[in-house]
């Protein structure tokens, strides 16, 4: 395979996993402006925070509102994190590779592209809005349903993955690190209604209130909610989930290739340092800290893979 | 013009209906007008979610758009085809032993039946490219011919597409979606198949790689996905299996072309190119350019790797070359050729420069490099500014032009909301050359001016395009 299409592979799915990850925060935003009755704009900075869009966000606006916000994050074409930019990254490098996806996948890209696009060329408005984020959200399972249905089990696969993976890593662990202070265990606010809202935002951005529920019920507690979405294996937005899938991906590709490279060894020390310790020992080491240091070992395994497997001359 | 009525490839010239449009026309007979707009959209939908598009150079938004495609067939008897397809298979042996004198000994050019100048003063002619070998002798291994039809038995070409000819991701996607839309015409009907034209056109390459390759890696080197044509160098490479590389992909590796993959560099045999000379490689040909391989033309040179087509074939299809195919296929064959060609002046020779002045507004006249249909005079349809416009242009470079007379080119039924109406067409037969012989795929593009009385037919000029089948009679 070239090392290009590789690389476009990789960013196809990176670009798909963020515009999903974005939808879901907006939807998220939208539903904690709906079920307060103080003002809500103050969350919509932190949530664009929690996308890592708020910068570019402030150094357009002057001041966050709702409306701005989720135009922002929803179809920007200056913010290329929104999901009409992520959209259309996708499917630009779902071209670049077609002859590395079958029919079915870029027919579901492309269909992707061209439905968001449609209906993300206007401001949505707010009765619009469950819609439209249930028609992204329809549209990207698609691409990854067909993905999942059709595609050979191949490196072209494994690069799929890596690039899936590594973007939800980054997004739990950012989600999780903008709110890391109302998850750190004290006293004082332990139950508060600002904590059970917190708690729940985190829960939502990220899927995970059903299978919270599943598994430790209907009391919500920080140190529960921070274990489950770090260390939880049956947890498919997880950091330990997405970070041994990385690591199952890079090993196929190496058994594959019959060739380990110094990415391989990287990921080793990623899930050794972070993924082998319990929740406890992570608040003792600081959570804020744990997830600085598990962000900055990502980026620099992602450009290690680009330079192992020449995506890039 | 003639008050001869335009010849229709359905009705003839005094609406009589001609034989192999007969099960076709039986079929339409019992159709709902409705139910054919219907189909109309949703082959447009398929098109749209294919992705069979082509981008419009300097237009950043919207950059993809859709070729209009008609549902009405193009029917062609086996005899005609078989007739048609002798003299394209007698044409692309001559332009392939043209090829190889003028790179080598140019007999024809001592022979005086070529001036020297129309060669050695012509852009397309690259001199680097002399005394080189290409591996199996071959120069063109992907040709298209266009060809129009005046009459019954009348074909004339039109212009040979010697250098990257394109469009046959079209000819095989409109035959795909007119078995999804029509199965029952393909019972009722025995169509020649096209289907294969993708697993020919890889053989045919690999029977074209340097000596010593006995499974030899090809690849397609396409400008990238800006390129107007990228749909279609994604498809060929998809549908033949091979990669789909650009010139930052590749470099010279131990006297090989290779390839970066992700498990180093990888040698290539044959190269696919579906980039221009100038853009081969910065090394020998454009220094400025980003899109080559430095250093390709010496592999090349050493026999090391084939390049298809080759590089300089642009001479052979050159609009002032074209006026002495008739002279090139009879000096390389022997034969008359069986192709006619549309008479040409050349606006160089002061005599035809002064009939062309004369005639201006019988005539067409093309820039002899141009393509695309831009840059060209369609007489009859000028307006008297337009005239006098191009008139000063001639004079001022007479040598950059040539002129034909404004044929009647045939018409075939189009289908609009009000039914069939007749439109004007032109045919572009794909032709495969390796050293163990020519295949042509049966039928070719079909492209057709959606624009009533409009004659130009090219994608980027409103022209659309249709299914064209070859009976198997």
């Amino acid at each position: 395979m070239l090392g290009k299409t590789a690389n476009g592979l990789f960013w196809m799915y990176r670009h798909l996993e963020r515009a999903e990850n974005i939808s879901r925060l907006v939807e998220t935003g939208q539903r904690i402006a709906l079920t307060r009755l103080e003002s809500s704009d103050g969350e919509w900075l932190s949530i664009m925070q929690t996308a890592g869009v708020a910068d570019g966000y402030l150094s357009r606006h002057d001041e966050v509102t709702k409306e701005a916000a989720i135009d922002w994050m929803l179809r920007s074409k200056d913010n290329p994190s929104s999901v009409l930019s992520a959209i259309s990254a996708a499917r630009q490098n779902a071209r670049l590779v077609r002859t590395a996806l079958t029919h079915d996948v870029w027919e579901a890209m492309n269909r992707c592209y061209m439905q968001v696009r449609e209906r993300l060329a206007r401001k949505v408005n707010e009765r619009d809005l469950p819609a439209v984020i249930d028609m992204i959200k329809q549209h990207t399972a698609l691409v990854r349903g067909t993905t999942q249905g059709t595609m050979l089990r191949n490196d072209i696969f494994n690069f799929a993955r890596i690039g899936t993976y590594l973007e939800r890593a980054d997004n739990i662990a950012r989600i999780l690190d903008v709110k890391y202070y109302v998850l750190l265990p004290s006293v004082n606010s332990v139950g508060s209604s600002i904590d059970n809202v917190q708690w729940e935002t985190i829960l939502r951005s990220v899927s995970a209130r059903g299978g919270y529920r599943m598994v430790h019920g209907n009391q919500a507690c920080s140190v529960d909610i921070a274990r489950f979405l770090i260390l939880d294996r049956r947890m498919p937005r997880s950091l330990k989930f997405s970070i041994s899938k990385i690591r199952d991906n890079l090993d196929y590709l190496a058994s594959d290739y019959g060739l380990r490279h110094p990415c391989h060894a990287q990921v080793d020390t990623l899930v050794r340092r972070f993924m082998s310790h319990d929740i406890d020992s992570i608040f003792e080491y600081g959570l804020h800290e744990y997830l600085q240091d598990i962000l900055a070992a990502l980026a620099a395994l992602g450009h290690q893979i680009e330079i192992d497997y020449r995506f890039y001359e | 013009m003639s008050e001869t009525p335009i010849f229709d490839e359905m009705w003839g010239r005094d609406a009589e209906l001609r034989p192999p449009y007969r099960r076709f026309q039986n079929w339409f007979e019992g159709e709902d007008i409705a139910r054919l707009r219907a189909k109309q959209r949703e082959a447009e939908e398929v098109f749209r979610l294919t992705g069979i598009t082509f981008n419009v150079y300097g237009r950043a938004e919207a950059e993809e758009r859709l070729i209009p495609f008609d549902i009405i067939p193009r029917i062609i008897s086996g005899r005609e085809w078989q007739r048609l397809s002798r003299g394209i298979e007698q044409r692309v042996r001559a332009i392939n032993a043209f090829l190889y004198d003028i790179y080598h000994r140019q007999e024809i050019v001592k022979a005086g039946r070529i001036p020297e100048q129309a060669i050695s003063r012509n852009d397309a002619f690259l001199p680097q490219m002399i005394g080189v070998e290409p591996p199996g002798g071959i120069y063109t291994h992907i040709v298209g011919i266009d060809l129009v039809r005046t009459g019954d038995d009348q074909f004339y070409v039109l212009e040979d597409n010697a250098r990257t000819p394109s469009g046959v991701s079209y000819m095989l996607e409109n035959r795909e979606t007119m078995l999804q839309m029509f199965p029952e015409l393909f019972s009722q009907n025995r169509v020649q198949p096209v289907q294969s034209y993708p697993a020919d056109l890889r053989r045919s390459l690999a029977s074209c790689a340097p000596n010593g390759s006995d499974a030899p890696t090809v690849a397609v080197l396409t400008p990238g996905i800006y390129n107007s044509a990228y749909f279609e160098h994604a498809f060929l490479a998809d549908q033949m299996g091979v990669e789909l590389v650009e010139g930052h992909d590749l470099r010279v590796v131990d006297g090989k072309v290779a390839m970066r993959t992700t498990q180093g560099y990888q040698p290539i045999d044959v190269l696919y190119r579906r980039v221009d000379d100038d853009f081969l490689d910065p090394l020998n040909f454009n220094p400025d350019s980003a899109l080559g391989i430095p250093g390709i033309m010496d592999v090349y040179r050493a026999g090391r790797i084939t390049i298809a087509n080759a590089p300089g074939t642009g001479i052979a299809d050159d609009k002032a070359i074209y006026s002495y195919m008739p002279e090139i296929v009879e000096f390389y064959t022997g034969e008359k050729a069986l192709l006619e060609n549309v008479p040409t002046w050349r606006c160089s020779e002061p005599d035809a420069l002064a009939y062309v002045l004369d005639h201006l507004s019988e005539l067409v006249v093309k820039e002899v490099h141009g393509s695309g249909g831009y840059g060209m005079l369609i007489g009859p349809a000028a307006t008297r500014k337009d005239l006098a416009e191009f008139r000063k242009k001639l004079m001022a470079r007479p040598g950059n032009y040539i002129a034909q007379p404004t044929l009647s080119l045939s018409t075939v039924p189009i289908f609009t909301r009000n039914g069939l109406a007749p439109r004007h067409v032109d045919l572009r037969p794909f032709v495969l050359v390796g050293p163990n012989g020519i295949n042509i795929t049966p039928g070719g593009l079909t492209r057709v001016a959606l624009k009533k009385g409009s004659l130009v037919v090219n994608s980027s000029q409103g022209g659309g395009t249709k299914d064209t089948w070859v009976l198997e009679d």
